[in-house]
């Protein structure tokens, strides 16, 4: 309260406050506390279970399979890092700071594969790569091969989850340090360039560490929808803590163990966090100067531009030309029959679920980030933090954490209202789209926090200062001062959570009301059935919808480089996220 | 906004008008149709949700008494007797579905009806090598077929419920003898589903599988050639026929404890054992007919040949199923 109070004290206000508000809880802070206790409901939920003995089951997973789900967790994690960090970074400076034909496509067709559901494209390339896939059959009627005469990469594999995973996440890392580097003054880069660095030594010396908090930051987005990962796993038959956690509490049904081992998986979650934090907090800067002018660029030669058309090119190639032209060749194959209007229903449902859960994480996280910047204190920041941690849990866990309080809620009130008036209100909360929704909340928040955070954190806190002196209530400068600075964040929020909506299955799957279904729900029941033909249409529509929110962001992104001089706010639309906090 | 949602799309509880909900594990290609000539026929609107079993069940336990759902249908007993010992089913006593329905695939008491049987037998690549040197299941641990089978998973229910089978058949231990010898003949490490084995038998990347008959149906059917191609190159072997017979499981359903519109859910039950509904389950997806008596209607069913299926209670599947991922946990079956 105090902490929260004092910057009203340093400055005279026009009018002072009454006397009973200095008491009151602080709006913001009690608000943005709420929520997040709100939204870690299902997290705390699952985790409660740890006080349940689970004593046998627990002895033995420890004894056969845990070791398997830590040490595959982590191979996965890693592989995943290494391979979205080295996709992800190096498109993203041959984009930005590079130019060379084609440039301009790439920039926004690198962040296609997001448009991707992982378990798509696993399906899809196994399709393909499997021994007994077209891939190897032609190689073993050409060269007369039969089994064990030869070596190809399998496919389903962990080598083989780390490369589809990596492929639809690497946008995560390409997205937010293409921003950062954006953001970089043209001035720091003249100067390396006059200090005799050249292409290469500039990168190390001065992109590379001044856009690593905003690396870091898509990187465990990255990792932690790689935590989260069920489909893919599940289908390649690795053994790790998600596919742990649904054996043990289905297969083995013990839901105290099953919540043990979700609270593990919690700690991995947990250390990323901290780190991600800490590689945050030790970067502190805000907006410097002017940056409208634009960076220099290194020209490529016809040698070089072939490299670097290598680089941008293969992500694009194989984490979507590939797999989306299969699936386009497969769903003209199938569309007579398959795309009804029962299908038109399902591309409506799925952009309108898709559309509000994206508005309104946005709204939360622009009233839960603010409130933070207001406040700051322990209790707004943790509460922060708290809200985010269900990025990283499987939708199912998330799903069985919405319904056990909601279950409470409806079965509550019914008992009272029927012992009160005796009417039965039913249930008011369960089995409705708003379930869905909260679901959706509860994983996906993080992701719009984590945006519209880093937007804010651009902006100089001088700025708040002075719009705050001069007699602004806090509503206003955020409506008047940030809300027009920051559009390239509030953009690229509403597009994150809007794809991953589009994409989400398992909430979906368990929580929804009576003859709702999704694209999503579809392309998975038929892919799972081994239908893959029928499947792609369903999945073509969720790529496709996902294309377009895609290149808009990405037409607002290059549009403020080409800007004109001055801070237009053409210019701002491009500040994009995650810039150094 | 969120209100608006919220009254939208309440559960539909009218008692008015004729409806039955449910909560169906059965994915909607392979229900919806089903139901919809039920509702052709009586009037009676059928309201779906579909889902894993298990996060259904969950949802059926959380909402509890206030359940909008009537009937919960399922892809294997064991689950319903999950449900059933959840509590969350009652039994139901119909004339019909018990003259209609052989014991062994229901509950004793009436809280679950198996609906349609789904076969687990052998599969092996013709002319790779001679049914006569296949016999049983157990037989599959044998160091002769060391690097010649392929499996799914064990998280597979399939999978689990067949291994439950033979706890009770043979006990605990010896099962899980044969479990390790099974992982010790595989080809590669269990991954994919039913279909993945039976192509990558096919391919030759090993020559023997378990899988439900009904996938390598869904494959001689498909509209992609090079999928009938390999389904082409495989042959069935009933094992166990001189014992207790071929592992089969059912697709069924119960009525929920709470059920709003009880009745109706009866009649739901009712209608999916008739012949009519009966012979749609092996027309369309090449499941075996739970009533005795349907004529095989497709050729293929026909071509497969009659068979001599293991008659334990099937809730005894649920009841090992435990037992059984521990077992394979401890026998390294990924």
């Amino acid at each position: 309260m105090e902490k929260a109070l004092s910057p009203n004290q340093r400055k005279p206000r026009p009018v002072p406050r009454p006397r009973w508000r200095r008491y009151a809880p602080n709006p913001w802070v009690a608000g943005t506390v709420a929520i997040a206790t709100l939204i870690a409901l299902p997290v705390i939920t699952v985790t409660s279970f740890i006080f349940v003995p689970a004593g046998e089951v627990w002895d033995h997973l420890v004894a056969t399979v845990l070791q398997d789900y830590i040490v595959n967790s982590l191979i996965l994690m890693a592989g995943v890092a290494a391979g979205t960090l080295i996709i992800g970074v190096s498109t993203a400076w041959l984009t930005t700071m590079c130019s060379f034909p084609g440039r301009r496509i790439f920039e926004w067709a690198l962040l296609l594969p997001m448009a991707f559901p992982a378990y798509i494209i696993a399906y899809t390339y196994t399709g393909l790569l499997d021994f007994a896939g077209p891939v190897q059959t032609t190689l073993r009627e050409w060269f007369a091969w039969s089994y064990g005469d030869y070596w190809f990469p399998e496919i389903r594999s962990i080598g083989g989850a780390i490369v589809m995973l990596s492929l639809v996440l690497y946008p995560y890392v390409y997205l937010l340090s293409r921003a950062a580097f954006l953001e970089q003054s043209s001035h720091a880069m003249d100067a390396s360039r006059m200090l005799g660095c050249g292409p290469w030594r500039s990168f190390l010396l001065i992109s590379l560490p001044s856009a690593r908090p905003a690396i870091i930051a898509g990187l465990s987005l990255a990792l932690m929808e790689t935590l989260a990962d069920y489909g893919t796993v599940q289908y390649f038959g690795v053994s790790n803590f998600t596919t742990g956690i649904f054996r043990t509490w289905f297969g083995l049904g013990d839901a105290a163990a099953a919540a043990q081992l979700s609270a593990l998986l919690m700690t991995f979650v947990f250390t990323l966090i901290v780190i991600e934090r800490w590689s945050r907090s030790r970067a502190r800067y805000h907006m410097t100067g002017q940056r409208s002018t634009p960076l220099p660029t290194y020209r490529l030669r016809i040698g070089k531009t072939c490299l670097a058309w290598l680089a941008c090119g293969l992500p694009l190639a194989l984490g979507f030309l590939l797999p989306g032209g299969l699936l386009v060749s497969w769903s003209m194959a199938t569309a007579a029959y398959v795309v009804d209007e029962r299908f038109w229903q399902l591309v409506f449902n799925s952009i309108t679920l898709a559309g509000s859960a994206a508005l309104f994480a946005l709204l939360l996280a622009l009233y839960m980030a603010y409130s933070k910047r207001l406040t700051g204190g322990m209790g707004t920041n943790s509460a922060v933090r708290l809200a985010a941690m269900g990025y990283a849990i499987p939708g199912t866990v998330i799903a069985v954490g919405v319904m056990l309080p909601f279950g409470w809620f409806d079965n509550t009130i019914d008992a009272w209202a029927r012992e009160t008036f005796g009417v039965s209100t039913g249930l008011l909360l369960s089995g409705t789209l708003f379930a869905v929704m909260f679901a959706y909340m509860v994983r996906f928040l993080a992701v719009s926090l984590q945006t519209v955070e880093a937007g804010l954190c651009k902006i100089r806190p001088s700025m708040d200062e002075t719009a705050r002196s001069l007699g602004h209530r806090p509503f206003e400068v955020l409506g008047r001062i940030h809300l027009p600075l920051m559009r390239g964040s509030i953009l690229t929020a509403i597009l994150l959570v809007f794809v991953d909506v589009m994409k989400e299955l398992p909430a979906t799957l368990i929580l929804r009301p009576f003859n709702f279904n999704t694209l999503a729900v579809r392309a998975y029941e038929l892919a799972t059935d081994e239908r893959l033909m029928d499947a792609s249409s369903a999945a073509v529509a969720i790529v496709a919808a996902g294309i377009l929110p895609v290149i808009l962001l990405s037409r607002s992104i290059t549009l403020s480089r080409s800007a004109p001089q001055g801070r237009t706010a053409i210019a701002e639309t491009g500040r994009l996220t995650a810039q150094p906090a | 906004m969120l209100l608006g949602v919220v009254l939208c799309v309440g559960p539909g509880q009218s008692a008015t008008a004729e409806e039955v909900n449910l909560y169906s594990a059965r994915k909607e290609e392979l229900i919806k149709p089903l139901l919809d000539k039920f509702t052709a026929k009586t009037g009676i609107k059928v309201n779906l949700v579909t889902g894993s079993a298990d996060a259904l069940l969950k949802r059926l336990e959380t909402e509890g008494k206030n359940t909008p759902a009537d009937m919960f249908v399922t892809t294997d007993a064991g689950r319903l007797h999950r449900a059933k010992a959840a509590g969350v089913l009652q039994a139901i006593s119909s004339p019909v579905l018990e003259k209609n329905i052989p014991a062994e695939f229901r509950d004793a008491k009436g809280y679950w009806f198996g609906l349609s049987l789904r076969a687990r037998p052998i599969m092996y690549a013709k002319g790779r090598l001679d049914p006569a040197e296949l016999s049983t299941y157990e037989a599959l641990a044998d160091a002769k077929w060391k690097g010649r089978i392929c499996v799914r998973s064990s998280e597979n229910i399939y999978n689990q419920s067949l291994v439950a089978s033979m706890i009770v058949a043979n006990g605990e231990e010896a099962t899980e003898k044969w479990a390790e010898g099974l992982v010790h003949n595989l080809a590669r490490p269990p991954r994919g589903g039913d279909e993945d084995q039976i192509k990558a038998a096919a391919a030759g990347q090993c020559d023997i599988t378990i899988a439900n008959t009904y996938y390598l149906g869904g494959m001689l059917h498909s509209r992609d050639p090079s999928e009938r191609a390999a389904a082409e190159k495989i042959a069935i072997f009933w094992p166990n026929q001189k014992d207790r017979g071929v592992h089969v499981n059912v697709s069924g359903a119960g009525v929920t404890r709470w059920a709003p519109h009880r009745d109706t859910a009866v009649k739901l039950l009712e209608y999916l054992i008739t012949d009519e509904a009966q012979e749609w389950y092996a027309q369309v997806n090449n499941e075996y007919p739970a009533k005795p008596g349907i004529p095989e209607s497709p050729a293929l069913i026909k071509a497969w040949g009659r068979f001599k299926a293991d008659t334990i209670s099937l809730s005894q599947l649920g009841e090992y199923n435990a037992a059984a991922v521990k077992l394979m946990d401890r026998a390294g079956w990924k």
